[in-house]
């Protein structure tokens, strides 16, 4: 383990700053190349995303989104399973969201819809890490491969019923019919006094993931759930013979972390679109990968890396639209490199740190 | 370099003002998830918008969305910007017209292959199903085999649409016809699955078929290459793709979003803008099926004779095509 070699404050503060600075530095370079001014991108990438009202909105929305999937994969990273069923398991999310909202809205306002479409949410989407969860755990059937494949499944069961079963008929869009007041989560901007978001669909949701992450912290590091789960990720040999049963782990966490994953259909469906439509979750399943990498696994780091993504995701729409020239793939250039350097390279600059600080540290250990 | 094209443009653009009193006007385009370009639908609409600004001079604003969240938004900034008319691109973005088309009572929106029911939107729809009708009629005419195939996107009703339409017109030539139907998937990325498209146009080649049509996006440049390769025919979608592989492009089914979008564009330029509901079919020259150098020795004197025929009478009612949209079903 390479912890304790560094500071904490370098460790959890420096690296990730050199990386995103780096990470930005290549996005100039790249900027460059196609005739555009970095340092103008940068201003409207910035203001875009923190400038104004409804930019802040927007960012904290896709963050909401990021958040849930975040929380999903570092769940499943503290027992060393890699989920990367978030998409599959959102998307199925989705349904529990639609089937609490279709049934409600009629009758019962909001807050009474929605713990049954959290619940809803969350009891699909672990359902659906339930079954590679328990192969793995059972079967030996790797998750990485599993929980992949089962996002395939999934689109292919959200089309099926979107299109033949519970679309409204008549309709292009395969899509649910749109849920009235009783199955739409307030807006922020409605339920905070003095705060404008303007149309940004920011909403309760935002709330609830808040929550999530105390809840996930408490889970992790104040259970004996978690301590297991910990345990069994740090060694499962080890955990195993002081008596922690796999079997229970493996499964119980991926239906956690499904569970989790499924809860950002509630920021989607029920806070956003206010109906459920094909391919809702468009990527934000895997950018929560990225995002509980960056975070370090952990809540607080997770939120951080969570607005930072929302930034790019907010900031990058303005760019693409103030900058016709940086098109929408660029904007998936600069998002890949700081996955890049956050996340596949993160150890790139730490041995050089290492180093530096070691040799600071050793005169002083010899004067001491 | 760079400069001497933005004087040019900027000339040009003054030029403009001073020639014609409407022609103050900024047009914009938001295309569909796909892309604006996915060498089909959108890529139409980008085609046509392109066209007007060299006829014009009249610059326009694109965007390309990422998310389905960012529909409103950029209609929104696209609308607040005094952009007029705003044309939206693809059935997906109707919930979001409709409600910032009510925000912006002065602004003028049009969508593609959707109905928006507001006073400043003109809605355009296609006739999918004619214009596939009559490359159905011409499949069953050019296969020896009796077999033919459809390769479609995404498995959603409006490519059902599509599908059925050209079904009825291969039946139509030969009631003991066989048509094998495949969709190349379930998520947006069937819409950009060359390889996928390739493979199924070839498990339907190895059942027998030897004409393939498909609507699939860019995934269908696939199911052309493998119609070239196996030296079998191909028919093309949205736009006229018969010079992809000219000789093995039987023909293509046009769908002239790029019309549409010129159209809108031009009517806002000369104040001659109307809302309400367009539907564009083999009558109107919205669908149509495509003939040039590149196809013209595949198609025989006795095809044309039919399909004009056909065209006639389904433009004079004679022949119902049915609509897939009209009961979710195709008796086919």
């Amino acid at each position: 383990m390479s912890t304790g070699q560094l500071p904490r404050w370098v460790d959890l503060g420096l690296i990730p700053l050199i990386n995103l600075v780096a990470a930005f530095f290549v996005s100039g370079l790249v900027v460059i190349l196609i005739g555009e001014s970095p340092v103008e991108a940068v201003q409207v990438l910035i203001w875009g995303s923190l400038g104004f009202g409804e930019g802040i909105g927007f960012t904290l929305f896709y963050a909401t989104n990021f958040i849930f999937t975040g929380l999903a994969v570092a769940v499943a990273f503290h027992a060393g399973l890699f989920n990367i069923g978030g998409e599959g398991q959102a998307y199925i999310g989705g349904l529990g969201v639609a089937a609490a909202c279709l049934l409600l809205d009629h009758i019962v306002p909001w807050w009474v819809t929605m713990p049954f479409a959290v619940a809803g949410a969350a009891l699909m989407g672990a359902a659906w890490a339930f079954i590679p969860g328990y192969l793995q755990a059972t079967r030996g059937s790797h998750v990485v491969i599993t929980t992949i494949m089962f996002n395939f499944i999934a689109a292919s069961l959200m089309v099926y019923l979107l299109v033949n079963v519970i679309g409204e008929a008549g309709s292009m869009q395969p899509e649910t019919r749109t849920f009235v007041e009783g199955g739409r989560l307030p807006f922020l901007t409605d339920i905070i006094p003095g705060v404008d978001f303007g149309t940004a669909p920011v909403n309760f949701s935002l709330i609830l993931a808040l929550l999530a992450c105390i809840g996930v912290w408490l889970l992790i590091w104040r259970t004996r759930l978690g301590y297991e789960i910990r345990s069994y990720g740090a060694n499962p040999d080890a955990a195993v013979y002081a008596g922690i049963n796999p079997v229970r782990t493996i499964v119980i966490t991926m239906m956690i972390s499904g569970g989790l994953a499924g809860m950002m259909a509630i920021n989607e469906v029920m806070g956003s679109q206010h109906r459920l439509l094909i391919e809702f979750v468009t990527g934000y399943g895997f950018v929560g990968i990225a995002v509980a990498l960056m975070g370090r696994a952990h809540p607080v780091g997770i939120v951080l890396a969570a607005i930072l993504f929302g930034m790019l995701y907010q900031g990058g729409a303005e760019l693409s639209f103030e900058i016709p020239a940086i098109t929408r793939d660029m904007i998936v250039v600069i998002q890949g490199l700081v996955i890049l350097f956050a996340g596949a390279l993160e150890y790139m600059f730490r041995p050089t740190l290492v180093r530096l600080f070691a040799s600071r540290r050793a005169p002083a250990a010899a004067a001491g | 370099m760079k400069k001497l094209f933005a004087m040019s443009a900027a000339a040009s653009v003054m030029l403009a003002c001073a020639s014609a009193l409407a022609a103050d006007i900024q047009p914009a385009v938001l295309y569909d998830l796909g892309g604006k370009f996915d060498k089909s639908f959108n890529e139409a609409a980008h085609s046509g918008a392109q066209r007007f600004l060299e006829d014009t001079g009249i610059e326009y604003r694109d965007f390309e969305l990422q998310n389905d969240s960012q529909r409103e938004q950029a209609l929104r900034n696209f609308a607040r910007r005094g952009m007029n008319p705003i044309v939206a691109i693809g059935f997906s973005q109707a919930n979001a017209v409709e409600k910032v088309a009510a925000e912006y009572p002065d602004t003028q929106f049009a969508i593609v292959d959707m109905v928006v029911d507001l006073p400043n939107v003109r809605s355009i729809v296609f006739k999918e199903h004619e214009g596939s009708y009559i490359v159905g009629m011409l499949a069953a005419m050019a296969s020896e085999t009796g077999k033919v195939g459809f390769v479609g996107g995404m498995d959603i009703p409006l490519i059902r649409k599509f599908a059925c339409g050209y079904k009825q017109g291969v039946l139509a030539v030969n009631a003991d016809a066989e048509v094998f139907q495949n969709m190349t998937g379930t998520t947006g990325a069937a819409w950009n699955d060359p390889v996928k498209g390739g493979e199924l146009a070839k498990s339907q080649f190895d059942r027998g078929a030897d004409v393939v049509y498909h609507a699939a996006g860019a995934t269908g440049i696939g199911v052309l290459q493998a119609a070239a390769d196996a030296g079998k025919l191909g028919i093309g979608v949205d736009s006229n793709q018969n010079g992809l592989h000219p000789g093995s492009v039987l023909s293509s089914m046009i769908k002239r979003v790029d019309v549409a979008v010129y159209q809108a564009f031009d009517d806002a330029k000369n104040d001659n803008w109307t809302s309400g509901f367009e539907v564009l079919g083999l009558a109107e020259g919205g669908v149509d099926w495509a003939l040039d150098e590149n196809n013209a020795a595949l198609v025989t004197e006795e095809m044309k004779a039919a399909v004009a025929q056909a065209k006639n009478q389904i433009i004079s009612g004679e022949i119902v095509v049915h609509d897939y949209m009209s009961d979710q079903n195709c008796p086919f």
